[in-house]
C-alpha cells in the first residue's frame, strides 16, 4: 500500500523513481515532500518515473498537477516517465495528458530537458 | 432473483476509504466484471468514500460513513452515505474547463461519472447519499447518466 520514492541525478536531471500507490494520505504526501525537497535544493529539471506506480486516485492526480505547477513557477520543468496503462488512461480522461510532457524512455526524457 | 446485499458503517477515516475500495473490487470481480472494469468501479467507490469522509464528514470522529453494496445478475449498485452538510453536485466546477485543468482538486465526482453507468445524488437529513450503478451488460456503458433528487 505504501509509496516509495528515491532520487538520482543523470546529466543534470533529477530522476525520481516512484513505486506503489499515490493516493490521498501517505502516498500523496511522500510525492509532495519529495518534489518540495528537490526543488528546494535549487534543482530545475525533475523527471518523475511512474513505471512502478500501481495506482493513482484523484488526490494523486492533484499532487502531480501541484508538483508540475510549483516546479514551473520556480522556473524549472517537470516531466513524467513510463506511465502504466491505468495512469495513462487517467491522464487522458482528465485531459492532463497534453499538459504534462510524457516520455517513454529515460534517454529521450533527459534529452527533452535540453530542448 | 439472486441478489447479494451487504452494508458497512465505518468511521470517517482513510482506513475506511481503503476498506470501501477493497470491498468494491472484490464484489465487482464476483459480479463478473473484468479487471479493467473492477479497477474503475473500485476507484469510483474510493472517490465517493473520500468525498464522504473528507468533504462530507470532515474526518469528524462522531460521524459515520455507511456504504451499501447490492449485486444482482444485472448490476452492481453501491451507495455511499455521509452525515455532512450536503453537497450540490451541480455546483462542482468542471475539472476539464481550461481554467480548472491545473487545479489540485475537484476531479473525484468527474471520475465517478466517467467510470459508472448511473450516478445519483440524494439529499439526506443529514448528509448526502451517492448511488452508483454499473450494469453487468450495461445499456449505457461509456456514457454516465446522473439524476439529483
Amino acid at each position: 500500500m505504501t509509496m516509495k520514492a528515491s532520487s538520482r541525478k543523470v546529466d543534470g536531471v533529477v530522476i525520481v523513481d516512484l513505486s506503489g500507490r499515490i493516493t490521498l494520505g501517505e502516498g500523496a504526501v511522500v510525492l509532495r515532500d519529495t518534489v518540495k525537497e528537490i526543488s528546494g535544493r535549487g534543482e530545475k529539471k525533475i523527471l518523475l518515473n511512474l513505471g512502478d506506480v500501481t495506482y493513482i486516485d484523484s488526490s494523486g492526480i492533484g499532487e502531480l498537477v501541484s508538483a508540475f505547477t510549483s516546479v514551473r513557477n520556480a522556473g524549472g520543468d517537470l516531466k513524467l516517465l513510463n506511465l502504466t496503462k491505468k495512469v495513462h488512461d487517467l491522464l487522458q480522461i482528465t485531459k492532463l495528458y497534453t499538459v504534462f510532457d510524457v516520455q517513454d524512455s529515460e534517454a529521450s526524457a533527459i534529452a527533452a530537458f535540453s530542448r | 432473483m439472486d441478489a447479494t446485499r451487504v452494508s458497512y458503517t465505518l468511521e470517517s477515516s482513510l482506513a475506511s476509504v481503503n476498506k470501501a475500495e477493497q470491498t468494491a473490487a472484490e464484489l465487482a470481480a464476483k459480479s463478473g466484471f473484468d479487471d479493467d472494469e473492477c479497477g474503475r468501479i473500485s476507484m469510483a467507490v474510493r472517490e465517493a468514500t473520500v468525498n464522504a469522509v473528507l468533504h462530507g464528514n470532515h474526518y469528524e470522529p462522531g460521524k459515520r460513513v455507511t456504504i451499501f453494496f447490492e449485486s444482482t445478475p444485472q448490476a452492481l449498485t453501491i451507495a455511499v452515505r455521509d452525515e455532512g452538510p450536503g453537497v450540490d453536485p451541480k455546483a462542482v466546477p468542471d475539472p476539464l474547463a481550461p481554467e480548472n485543468l491545473l487545479k489540485q482538486s475537484g476531479r473525484g465526482i468527474f471520475l465517478i461519472r466517467a467510470f459508472m453507468d448511473e450516478v445519483r445524488f440524494r439529499t439526506m437529513d443529514p448528509g448526502t447519499e451517492l448511488t452508483m450503478i454499473k450494469f453487468v451488460r450495461g445499456p449505457n456503458s461509456g456514457s454516465g447518466k446522473e439524476a439529483h433528487q
